[in-house]
């Protein structure tokens, strides 16, 4: 039996709040607020305090879905990012960068939502890009 | 002290007493509770600031029901561990007890007026906080005043439910607080003082004085002041100590044949 203590920061907003999620035999139970972080020392809201609950969540997307004549199909990662990729382009091609946005999110790290950054300004040329912690 | 406690654990997890201790470690400069099993390196140990036992004691009894465990438990693990033990939670038949006294700071720290275990296998008893001058201040007071008093500090509250989370004694397993019918989600801050006086009043035959509600609030709301005050009505009535005898059940529980409530003295 193993009971593990794993610190993590919480998904949910930007305020980097720490806790452990404690993992029994690889199962994410519970959320233990960590009391030596010096963001949240040892408090959490509602959200961090549940933050356990949707990681084995039977509804998570576990592959790439694409829509095909209306219904979502589950395709590999290879034919979802060429399909993206293809589209993106002819989609630029046709009607301009400004047709994008890309919207980022307070669940990724720091480097996650700067990569996302790099993707909309200097791959796809538009400033269209902002994050949810602003909705 | 530490390195005592080191050489209790390391013995327990040698000699086969024990299949793991439950103790706290110092991992990447953060402490946390941690699971020590046989040959890990106990280095890492550490002892403050404390965490609550009890909760996670129980979560590794429900998945794994006959391990030896035992756990370094301060005075309110010791207490939270014994009432727990009462009420069905915990099977204290299979866990032994390291009793860890609390040094004079960490005792003012937590403004605790018990910081020993009932049986102290490390450290050396300190005397508690009696009374703390929010306690001398809100006893001064009016009843009115007082009210204003909580209106004014749970005026404040998030409703993020840290202080029932956190609390070792909140067992219930349909938490009322999460009923529409006394509580609407969505709405902050939460009905007063209903919200509030619901966890102080459940919590008047358990509340084991560990302060984790309160060092859980985001809010800095005096939590343990409000139940300090239930809480001592409740045992100049009954005479009961949540966590103190193992074989005494609550008054609460038990029937009033066995005329619990303490006679008036005319
Ligand atoms: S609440 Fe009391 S017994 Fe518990 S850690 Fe603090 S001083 Fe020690
Ligand atoms: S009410 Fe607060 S002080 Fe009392 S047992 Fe629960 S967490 Fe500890
Ligand atoms: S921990 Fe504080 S803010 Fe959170 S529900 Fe309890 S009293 Fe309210």
């Amino acid at each position: 039996m193993n009971c593990d203590f794993v610190l993590t920061t919480c998904p949910y907003c930007g305020c980097g709040c720490n806790f452990y999620l404690q993992v029994i035999d690889g199962k994410a139970v519970g959320v233990v607020p960590c009391k030596t972080h010096p963001v949240s020392k040892g408090t959490l809201c509602i959200k961090g305090w549940n933050a356990h609950q949707f990681v084995h969540d039977e509804k998570r997307l576990t592959k790439p879905l694409i829509k095909k004549s209306g219904r979502f199909e589950e395709v590999s990662w290879d034919e979802a990012l060429d399909y993206t990729a293809k589209r993106m382009l002819e989609i630029k091609e046709k009607t301009g960068p400004d047709s994008f946005g890309f919207l980022s999110s307070a669940k990724c790290t720091n480097e996650e939502n700067y990569l996302l950054m790099k993707l909309s300004r200097g791959v796809m040329g538009t400033n269209n890009v902002d994050h949810c912690a602003r909705l | 002290m530490i390195d005592k406690v080191r050489q209790l654990v390391v013995d327990l997890l040698d000699s086969g007493r024990a299949d793991a201790v439950l103790a706290l470690a110092n991992v990447h400069a953060n402490v946390q509770p941690y699971l020590y099993k046989k040959g890990d390196s106990l280095d890492s140990l550490a002892l403050w600031p404390k965490y609550s036992m009890g909760p996670i004691l129980k979560s590794i009894q429900a998945a794994q029901p006959d391990m030896k465990l035992a756990v370094v438990a301060r005075g309110c693990d010791d207490r939270a561990l014994v009432e727990l033990a009462k009420r069905g939670q915990i099977d204290l038949n299979n866990v032994q007890i390291i009793g860890l006294a609390c040094t004079a700071d960490e005792a003012t720290e937590c403004e605790c007026a018990n910081p020993y275990p009932a049986n102290i296998d490390v450290g050396n008893k300190v005397d508690g906080v009696a009374s703390t001058d929010l306690l001398a201040e809100l006893k001064g007071k009016s009843y009115d005043d007082r009210l204003i008093f909580w209106k004014q500090a749970f005026d404040k509250c998030i409703k993020c439910y840290g202080c029932r989370n956190a609390c070792p004694l909140c067992i219930c397993e349909e938490c009322i607080l999460e009923d529409d019918s006394w509580v609407k989600a969505g709405e902050i801050p939460p009905p007063f003082p209903i919200f509030h006086l619901i966890r102080a009043y459940h919590l008047s035959d358990k509340c084991v004085e560990c302060g984790e509600c309160q060092n859980s609030c985001p809010m800095d709301i005096p939590l343990t002041s409000l139940y300090a005050l239930i809480r001592n009505e409740f045992n100049e009535l009954f005479d009961y100590i949540p966590g103190a005898e193992i074989d005494r059940k609550s008054p609460l529980v038990t029937s009033l044949e066995e005329d619990p409530i303490r006679e008036e003295t005319a």
